[in-house]
């Protein structure tokens, strides 16, 4: 396939859609910005396109819990055509309001299938919404995870929310997130270690800043890479002149998944 | 119809952070009766739904299965032990949750729900008495301004609808005395030759005004529209001014005659050229008074509210940056000395900080940068400045309203919030004011801001519009009384949408309900325009249409409840004059505290001071990274904790062009001479922009002066100096005045005495920025690396912070050399845009000491200094003097010792002095003139004390 399609999907109180866009433009890829109400007038608008693309935000305010109001309207309004996306082998990622999304439609973790919600994203144990950059290890264990080649051993991205603490629903859920190397991102220190708050900035269970579903196709993740990919981005740009590896990496993550579409497709 | 209950709380086990959070500040109010906490949402829906749709709602939309338990049997069982209390929004305050959770509820397929109310539940667990609950309630739960504690059942009044009935006002016979009860009574607001301009006005018409005449009147010559006091006339101990703005604020403006300004003092904010296709524009203004009742929604509001001046210039610009300036009452001040009818300051900081957080986040809107001043007389009247930065394709930077065009009114609907906030904010605040002057205050929803937004950007591309503004202060009235001020409008209020019904005309016409925005649309254009808006679901009604009579007329159910003539409405205002004075206040020389050996102590104590000390907490809270342009963040270093001077933001894609943004103020050189306080508000906030590498030849400045009573000739006088330092000093630095706002009569009456603010002016400077790769940032770089001071340093201690900490006050005010400044600037940005500065950083609360302080700390480096080469007067030969004087115009500058010759040739005539050489060893060691140590101390020790203060007041643990 030459051209892959991703859709950046809009509502009410989405913000991060058009630098995601961009993002997903910079890989290669034509991308579209697509209001949820079209989406659901025209019910084979999104078997159009390759890529999902849930971004940040505060969908419908974020209020009751944060994605709810979209997951649920996703769940009743666009189940079919989501699970034949799914089922189509094509990509969906969610980042932080769309990570929170894809948890709270059960399409994340996907551990049993059928949109069972088997994990949470809660209130910061802090209590508060927090921007601030973290360092990301892709996980110890090997993932599988398509948006995840590729990429160097940590990542600087900035993380910006309230409700990003991962809870999985038992131990078990945790245990076979594990095995099945599901877990994409941890946040660790500067040297790539587990290091608890204040570098586990929300007290994530197990660190976990991102995680995909058992195919590795569909990502979620609460850290912005679309706010990191070029090295101006990067807090301490001015530092790090010439070290190419630390700055602007997010990138590769789009990169990932336009190849994976160009590839497959 | 009936009620029913779902109440959410998390499963045991699960960590709350509510809870938690609210356990703090229990403690922190001394109550320790309180051993744990649960906090309930309790959701009460209205309408007809069996047993089954209850559970799937409960269910599918307000239980998290993961982490939370419900109830839908009318509530959790109550404490064995405790209080519970609960919290509901009073009738007429919108709850954004209401309208999602009503969507939630459509797109599962259930039909059978009316209204939905949420409250707040807080079960108070142990021996708490009532009294304590009652405190605690009052304290942190809720505002009876907005909210109020439920006891029983809450059964929803009915609101009678309106009926409607033409008021006339019987003004004709009044005479002075009666004219002015009317004008407090009815929250007119207006002078007395104001009132008489009206009834003549409509003595020559042979008939009274109309309730809703009398209020549009009002509203368009409030103070806060009008501007009346700083566009009036003044005379000053014989110096008479027609027009203090235009003579002094805008006349520098004209002079300037910058090419790249695009529209000043015009619209809603001030346009400048960015790039060859697009203009940015830049508005920055108060919201003080409703902050000071409910801070939360106050500073939303405020948020809110600026974000619309952006979209309202030209034909509409995308906000891009925000900005947000507080200065509040001491935060640890003992709560028995808190005014009745103030807000204890840590409250106030506490909601202002969440609303500018919650709006500005939720609208998915950068806030880079701002500052925060503590003032103990802040307390009962604090100060929210908001400002916002929009960018528009240039072709939309102009608006024009035709004849025979719909006022289109999009966005949120029209409630009873609000009014009278035009009039209210040219009011002295009080200790009743919580009870008068509620309905002045209101809580936002950002998102309907955003769906705006989002359409209206849709819109404006198809050209589908001619002109927009913002409903703000004054709401309708002031929108299309302002739109059509050329042309004449008529307005059928009952069409416009309203949130409950029981309003009457005039409410609706001065409504300042939020999230409106006011368009001119050509009939031919408004079947496309509406079908954008409706796909987004965003609420746009048609009342009304421009015309070519000259006159406002206003209907409701189709008769009319108001005409006046456009010429006199926006002409009739008689000149307001006034007399102002000013006498210097006479200083204290030998004011010096004592000398000392060791200036440690002192350093460290003016890193912690309130208005010095990290701010971490506050700007964690703000997304700095959303939309992807930030390039020079708040906080700086390889631990992204020091403090940085401007902003720098990348608004376009792909295009390596910025802009740089600042802010001066420092109202303690106020108490000594509003002169200088603005001189070096003005050079502060362009040092900020220098120190980054921006150039002055592309700056631009906003003003936003917040003053006391000007009816007072005193302060009058401090306003007057203050406004003929921004002509002096913008002159010479060739930097335009672009936009700016004023907000008087900032007084506090506690009932016993009236508490005015210190004069206060915030200059805000804007900066085009060719390329934001040559920027530098303020954090020490490397060690080996040289520091140099540049600019000459006086003995300038008046309003320092040197003098604060060790209780002295008096002394000289800093003062600015604009011709020097200038050149000052000039050649260091030069020199920081050719790669000659590694970093630098602006000199200016605690002086140099501070300074270099910060820069190490911001980039874990030490250093070795020495005050012997600092540039000053021949006589200047205290240490204490040389290291903490708040002299203006000085950076501390560090630089690679291989550039050292070429930066000091850049830098000829331009003082600069060596200060010492970057070391990897954390510490600040300073020699003294006489060569002996005066300071010395491990940088993280010095990083502590700086972070010290808020931790301390927020109880964090790290």
């Amino acid at each position: 396939m030459k051209n892959a399609k991703t859709l950046v999907l809009r509502t009410a109180g989405t913000n991060c859609d058009r630098e995601t866009a961009y993002a997903f433009e910079k890989a290669g890829s034509v991308t579209d910005l697509i209001h949820i109400n079209r989406l659901i007038g025209k019910k084979d608008l999104l078997s159009r396109y390759h890529i999902l693309a849930i971004p940040g935000g505060f969908t419908y305010g974020d209020d009751v819990a944060s994605g709810k109001i979209l997951a649920n309207e996703l769940r009743f309004s666009l189940k079919e055509q989501i699970n034949a996306f799914v089922r189509g082998g094509k990509l969906i990622i969610g980042i932080c309001n769309g990570f929170q999304v894809l948890v709270k439609m059960g399409l994340l973790p996907g551990i049993t299938g059928s949109l069972n919600v088997e994990a949470t994203l809660g209130l910061n144990d802090n209590g508060v919404f927090t921007a601030k950059w973290i360092h990301l290890k892709t996980a110890p264990e090997k993932t599988h995870c398509v948006w995840a080649k590729g990429l160097p051993g940590i990542l600087d991205m900035p993380i910006a929310h309230a409700e990003g603490k991962f809870i999985p629903r038992t131990g078990s859920v945790l245990k076979r997130l594990r095995d099945n190397g599901q877990i994409v991102f941890r946040y660790t220190d500067s040297s790539g270690t587990a290091a608890g708050p204040p570098y586990n900035p929300n007290g994530s269970v197990d660190d976990i800043a991102g995680i995909c579903d058992p195919t590795g196709r569909i990502l979620g993740m609460m850290p912005h890479p679309e706010r990191h990919i070029t090295p101006l981005h990067h807090p301490n740009w001015r530092r790090h002149k010439g070290e190419g590896d630390k700055l602007g990496t997010g990138m590769q993550i789009f990169r990932n998944g336009v190849k994976y579409i160009k590839d497959n497709f | 119809m009936k009620h029913y209950r779902i109440e959410v709380k998390d499963k045991p086990g699960i960590y709350d952070a509510v809870a938690e959070g609210l356990m703090v500040d229990i403690r922190d109010l001394g109550i320790r009766s309180v051993k744990d906490v649960d906090y309930i949402q309790a959701y009460t829906f209205t309408g007809t739904l069996t047993r089954k749709d209850l559970k799937k709602i409960a269910d599918e939309i307000l239980t998290d299965k993961v982490s939370q338990q419900r109830n839908i049997a009318g509530g959790f069982p109550g404490p064995e032990k405790g209080r519970s209390v609960e919290i509901a929004y009073n009738a007429g305050v919108m709850d954004p949750v209401e309208e999602s959770v009503l969507k939630a509820v459509k797109d599962i397929g259930i039909k059978g729900v009316d209204s939905l109310r949420t409250s707040k539940k807080y079960i108070l667990k142990g021996a708490v008495t009532r009294n304590d609950a009652r405190v605690i309630a009052e304290r942190l739960l809720y505002n009876k301004v907005i909210q109020h504690v439920v006891t029983g059942s809450e059964e929803e009044k009915e609101i009678k609808p309106y009926r409607f009935e033409r008021v006339e006002v019987d003004i004709l016979g009044m005479g002075d005395a009666a004219l002015k009860k009317l004008s407090i009574k009815g929250q007119l607001y207006l002078s007395l030759p104001e009132m008489r301009a009206i009834q003549d006005y409509f003595r020559k018409l042979g008939r009274n005004p109309t309730d809703c005449e009398l209020e549009t009147l009002a509203q368009t010559w409030s103070e806060h529209c009008k501007h009346k006091t700083m566009m009036g006339a003044i005379d000053q101990d014989g110096k008479k001014f027609k027009n203090l703005l235009k003579e002094t604020v805008m006349k520098v403006t004209r002079e300037l005659k910058k090419p790249w300004c695009v529209s000043v003092f015009k619209d809603n904010a001030g346009i400048i050229e960015f790039d060859r296709r697009n203009n940015i524009c830049f508005k920055v203004e108060t919201h003080n008074h409703p902050s000071a009742l409910e801070p939360y929604g106050g500073a939303e509001t405020g948020v809110g509210g600026v974000i619309r001046d952006p979209m309202g210039t030209g034909r509409g610009a995308r906000p891009i940056i925000n900005t947000d300036i507080f200065c509040f009452g001491l935060p640890d001040m003992a709560a028995s000395k808190v005014p009745r009818g103030a807000l204890h300051p840590k409250r106030v900081l506490k909601g202002v900080v969440s609303g500018v957080r919650d709006y500005g986040n939720k609208m998915g809107i950068p806030t880079v940068n701002g500052a925060v001043c503590f003032d103990e007389r802040y307390t009962g009247n604090p100060l929210v400045f908001c400002g916002n930065v929009g960018i528009m394709p240039k072709k939309y930077s102009t608006k024009k309203v035709s004849p025979g065009e719909l006022i289109v009114a999009v966005g949120g609907r029209t409630g009873r919030d609000g009014i009278h906030g035009a009039t209210f904010s040219s009011a002295e605040l009080t200790h009743e004011s919580e009870t008068v002057s509620s309905t002045a205050v209101q809580i936002g929803n950002p998102i309907t801001e955003k769906k705006v937004l989002d359409t209206l950007v849709v819109a404006r591309d198809l050209d589908l519009y001619t002109a927009i503004t913002d409903c703000g202060a004054g709401g309708f009235s002031s929108a299309v009384g302002e739109m059509g001020e050329e042309t004449g409008a008529e307005v059928h209020l009952d069409k416009a949408p309203l949130k409950y019904k029981g309003l009457k005309p005039w409410e609706i016409w001065v409504s300042e309900a939020q999230e409106r925005m006011v368009l001119s649309v050509k009939p031919s254009r408004l079947e496309r325009l509406m079908k954008i808006f409706e796909s987004e679901e965003v609420e746009a009604t048609v009342i009304g249409k421009f015309t070519d009579t000259g006159k406002l007329r206003l209907f409701y159910e189709k008769k009319q409840v108001a005409e006046l003539d456009m010429d006199f409405l926006h002409g009739g205002l008689p000149k307001t004059s006034r007399k102002a004075e000013w006498k210097p206040v006479r200083q204290n020389k030998n004011s010096l505290p004592r000398r000392k050996k060791d200036y440690t102590g002192d350093l460290k104590k003016i890193l912690s001071s309130w208005n010095v000390c990290s701010k971490e907490w506050i700007i964690r809270q703000y997304d700095h990274e959303v939309q992807g342009g930030s390039v020079l963040k708040p906080l700086v270093g390889p631990d992204h904790d020091g403090p940085a001077d401007a902003s720098v933001t990348r608004p376009v894609f792909n295009s390596n062009r910025g802009i740089a943004l600042s802010n001066g103020i420092n109202p303690l050189y106020g108490d000594i001479d509003p002169y200088w306080m603005a001189a070096s508000a003005i050079d502060e906030a362009l040092r900020q922009i220098t120190a980054v590498g921006g150039d002055l030849s592309r700056t631009a400045l906003l003003d936003n002066f917040c003053w006391g009573n000007t009816e007072k000739p005193r302060q009058l006088g401090g306003l007057v100096r203050a406004s003929r330092a921004c002509y002096d000093m913008a002159r010479v630095f060739k930097t335009p005045f672009i936009s700016g706002k004023d907000s008087l009569n900032n007084e506090f009456n506690t009932g016993k005495k009236t508490v005015s603010i210190p004069p206060t002016l915030l200059i805000s400077a804007i900066s085009v920025v060719r390329d934001v790769r040559k920027t530098i940032s303020s954090d020490a770089k490397k060690a080996g690396n040289l520091l140099y001071v540049v600019g000459k340093t006086y003995q300038e201690l008046g309003g320092s912070h040197y003098h604060l900490v060790n209780g002295k006050k008096g002394g000289v005010v800093p003062r600015v050399d604009p011709v020097r400044a200038y050149d000052t600037m000039s050649k260091l940005s030069g020199a920081i845009t050719d790669g000659l500065v590694v970093s630098a950083h602006d000199c200016s609360e605690g002086g140099i000491a501070v300074a270099v302080a910060e820069m190490l700390f911001a980039g874990g480096l030490g250093a070795d200094i020495s005050v012997k080469r600092v540039p000053r007067p021949a006589s200047l030969d205290r240490d204490d003097v040389i290291l903490f004087s708040e002299s203006n115009s000085r950076f501390i500058v560090e630089i690679d010792p291989s550039r050292e010759q070429e930066f000091l040739k850049r830098m000829k005539k331009v003082p600069a002095g060596f200060l010492g050489t970057i070391k990897k060893k954390k510490d600040l060691v300073v020699t003294g003139a006489g060569g002996k140590t005066v300071i010395s101390c491990g940088t993280a020790a010095l990083k502590n004390n700086w972070k010290k203060p808020f931790k301390r007041l927020m109880h964090e643990k790290r």
